[in-house]
């Protein structure tokens, strides 16, 4: 069956997924459903410890067994040290069959695949993953499909209940015995934890996990005593220089200062830039260089930012520091100036659940009030789709994040992508995978020229006497072309390994299996 | 009659390593009004040839959207710059930077291998236009007469880092031992009526230095400056740019003169300074720089 951005979903995948194709950003506005519940063993005896002294006991407790789902946050990023904590215990253990229901998963994670080539793990739920497990997958070495998802869709699948996480481990900065659990302090400072609240909350048995256990109670507490099932103590959670580095250099690189210009033209030359704008950007080179020039202009304009959401940087905390904007809410700390900023300023940096940020089955969430986001993009076609997932050679090297989630909600959704990423062209005729689909995409910022979304008429309008080079985007895609030539498609086998799931539960686009190269005759 | 683009705009030449492929391929995005392709001192003594090869596939390739191509070539002493020269007008080269010129008759020499390429190739004969690299004392002191020795020549540049290393001093950043070089320079330009460029700056962690540098070759009356990175490119427009002030006097200064004169009077005043026939020629060039730098909205 063709879906609302042109892919072929397979009737075969729609059937064993369940799943609808995608019909549209908007398709399932007021979308009833009755939420999914999680089991809770009720602690009454006040006497019954939760602490548990090892990662195998607390297994053994939490009754895990083949088949289960389990889950784990990414709040420490590449410095994460949990899921393979867990996962090799597990392993250990000789459990099959389970599914790992992660909010993201990095090059951190490798030590998974040979628990995928086993089969201890045969189904995984991700925003996103990278390095060995990426190839594992796009290699068809995953017994059942991966499902690729944005934070606001994975976190609709834990309380819709269409995902019932059996066992959910958080890895905790700091931790009382009695599991109230904060991001600050600690040896693993990460600043917050709002992909883990929907796992606490949804999930049968919750296992804390900290490096860090201090007197109770632990508050103001991410994650309430009241939903944690058990403490564990180890001796490290993740490595703090990989979780967070000290603020990024701002790039001195011409094409990204270049393109961050223009980002910031287009922002300030569009309507919503006034009094009470709400912002969000990521973290790339080009995406801090124009969070640092629009900070210039709103001094010299006197205009002040409503708020500002994140993934947050150092760029977007200090805006914060010059009272330029009133209030930053905040899913995840990308530097270490972020999470200073966090325990300064409590009552206006402000840390918010992953629902809230982006949950498209909510009853509405922040990404629903932005003026702009400002994102990047692997590939973008002559359509807008865009594509974060999946590499131009076919391999999974990507996440979802919140891409397709602010893009949906934004009011200007801004992609900047250099045109040429080495030989590969960034903006060409259909990506390789749809992930964010052309409806929620508004301008394409490159470092040739710009070009707006023709479904977007009123921002055509307000641009046109600025001296941006904007152009349409066939245009630019006939530039790349000219100059690194068209490519061949990756060449895919028949084998479905992966979804990319719609943040609503539809079908965006499936992954295939990639075929070896081998030169044609 | 000499070449079309012979006085073009020339406030931005960018220097770029033609053994990079990368670099070259797309410089325009920047919108330097001219790069200057190298195959001298960035190539290493053993990749020239594979150098030349970018540089001919980037002449004949590349659509460089109106930005201005020169090259610049290996020196007078080395054995590369006949064939550099060959590859260069094969390839249909804007201008050809001459390296370490201190004679006219460097101009000379290189002027006539360009015309014996322009033949081999079949390229319009005078196309191919030349500039002029000041790299030492004497080379400074010959200024004029390199100015004054081809009507294919479109100017001359100083190279600062050769010639205080001839002038037995260092680049200290004060400018102190390149006056006498930059002054030398442009009066010689201007008297033989071609264009003058500053020298590098190569300190990309200082550029509030490089800003006033860049102020000070304009008050003293250069074209321009040969640049190392494109974050330069918009600072040296800025400043070679009049602003809307300097062309609002300049436009009142050429109407005025007009109109005075039909009138029979020499001297009067706009906004307060005296005017007089001297500063026609002066208003007329920040109009036709405001034009060039597409500014410029008004009608004369």
């Amino acid at each position: 069956m063709i879906n609302a951005v042109g892919r072929e979903i397979p009737e075969e995948i729609l059937k064993i997924t369940g799943k609808e194709p995608y019909q549209g950003a908007k398709a399932k506005d007021n979308y009833a459903f009755t939420r999914g519940a999680a089991k809770i063993r009720a602690v009454v005896d006040p006497g019954r410890s939760k602490m548990v002294a090892s990662i195998r006991e607390v297994l053994e407790k939490c009754g895990i067994q083949d088949g289960m789902t389990i889950s784990f946050h990414h709040h420490f990023r590449e410095g994460d040290y949990v899921v393979n904590m867990v996962m090799e215990e597990i392993h250990k253990m000789g459990i099959r069959d389970l599914t790992i229901c992660a909010t993201s998963l990095g090059k951190a994670h490798d030590p998974i695949v040979p628990m995928i080539e086993d089969g201890t793990v045969t189904s995984l739920r991700s925003s996103g993953v990278r390095g060995k497990i990426g190839e594992a997958i796009s290699s068809g070495k995953l017994k059942n499909l991966a499902v690729m998802c944005s934070h606001g869709g994975r976190v609709r699948a834990v309380e819709s209940g269409e995902v019932h996480i059996d066992i959910a481990f958080i890895g905790a900065p700091t931790a009382d015995e009695y599991g109230n659990l904060r991001a600050n302090g600690g040896k693993s400072n990460c600043g917050v934890l709002s992909y883990a609240v929907a796992d606490a909350e949804y999930a049968d048995r919750v296992v804390a996990i900290t490096d860090t256990l201090v007197p109770f109670p632990n508050v103001p507490a991410s994650i309430s005593m009241t939903k944690v099932d058990y403490v564990v103590v180890v001796d490290e959670i993740g490595n703090p220089a990989k979780i967070a580095t000290g603020a990024a250099k701002p790039t001195t690189d011409m094409r990204k200062l270049r393109m961050a210009e223009y980002c910031t033209q287009v922002v300030v030359n569009t309507p919503y830039f006034k009094n009470g704008f709400s912002y969000q950007t990521g973290v790339g080179g080009a995406s801090i260089a124009s969070t640092i020039s629009l900070t210039k202009i709103m001094e010299e304009r006197g205009i002040r930012m409503g708020f500002g959401v994140g993934g947050l940087t150092t760029p977007m905390c200090s805006l914060l520091e010059k009272d330029l904007v009133d209030v930053l809410v905040d899913t995840q700390d990308f530097d270490l100036g972020a999470i200073e900023s966090i325990q300064k300023h409590p009552d206006r940096h402000i840390e918010i659940t992953a629902s809230e940020y982006a949950n498209p089955f909510n009853k509405g969430a922040y990404v629903n009030k932005l003026d702009y986001v400002i994102l990047a993009a692997l590939e973008v076609d002559v359509n807008f789709n865009c594509n974060v997932v999946v590499g131009s050679d076919g391999v999974i090297t990507g996440a979802q994040g919140g891409h397709p989630d602010t893009a949906a909600g934004a009011k200007c959704t801004i992609v900047i992508a250099p045109l040429l990423q080495g030989r590969i062209p960034a903006v060409c005729t259909s990506v390789t995978t749809v992930t964010t689909p052309g409806e929620s995409v508004d301008v394409i910022v490159t470092d040739y020229g710009i070009a707006i979304n023709p479904r977007r008429p009123d921002l055509m309008e307000a641009l046109k006497d600025t001296k941006l080079p904007i152009c349409t985007i066939q245009e630019l895609r006939d530039q790349a072309y000219a100059i690194v030539g068209e490519p061949q498609p990756v060449r895919f086998g028949d084998k479905v390994v992966g979804i990319i799931e719609a943040r609503d539960g539809s079908v965006m686009d499936v992954v295939r299996q990639v075929k070896e190269f081998s030169f044609e005759d | 009659m000499s070449h079309p683009n012979k006085k073009r705009l020339r406030r931005s030449m960018m220097f770029l390593n033609c053994q990079k492929p990368g670099l070259i391929k797309d410089p325009y995005i920047y919108k330097p009004d001219s790069i200057m392709l190298d195959l001298e001192d960035a190539v290493a003594e053993n990749q020239k040839d594979a150098a030349r090869y970018s540089l001919f596939h980037a002449l004949q390739e590349i659509d460089y959207h109106g930005v201005e191509r020169v090259v610049r070539i290996n020196g007078l002493d080395t054995p590369h710059w006949k064939e550099d020269i060959r590859v260069c007008v094969a390839g249909g080269a804007d201008v050809i930077r001459i390296a370490k010129t201190e004679r006219a008759r460097d101009v000379h020499t290189v002027e006539e291998h360009v015309l014996a390429a322009e033949k081999e190739f079949g390229r319009p004969e005078g196309s191919t236009l030349l500039m002029a690299a000041l790299e030492s004392c004497r080379g400074v002191l010959n200024a004029l007469e390199v100015c004054e020795s081809s009507d294919r020549l479109i100017g001359i540049a100083l190279s600062g880092g050769d010639y205080t290393k001839d002038l037995q001093t260092v680049i200290t950043g004060t400018g102190v031992e390149l006056m006498g070089a930059r002054q030398q320079m442009i009066i010689a330009a201007r008297a033989a009526g071609v264009q003058c460029w500053d020298t590098v700056f190569t300190n990309l962690d200082a550029m509030d230095v490089f800003e006033e540098e860049v102020r000070m070759i304009r008050r003293m009356g250069f074209d321009g400056k040969s640049l190392v990175n494109p974050r330069q490119i918009d600072i040296v427009h800025k400043i070679f740019t009049p602003t809307q002030k300097e062309i609002i006097f300049a436009e009142k200064v050429v109407k005025e003169i007009d109109e005075k004169k039909a009138l029979g009077i020499g001297v009067f005043t706009v906004d307060g300074k005296m005017i007089d026939i001297a500063f026609y020629d002066g208003a007329k060039r920040t109009i036709s720089l405001a034009k060039a730098s597409g500014v410029y909205e008004g009608d004369l």
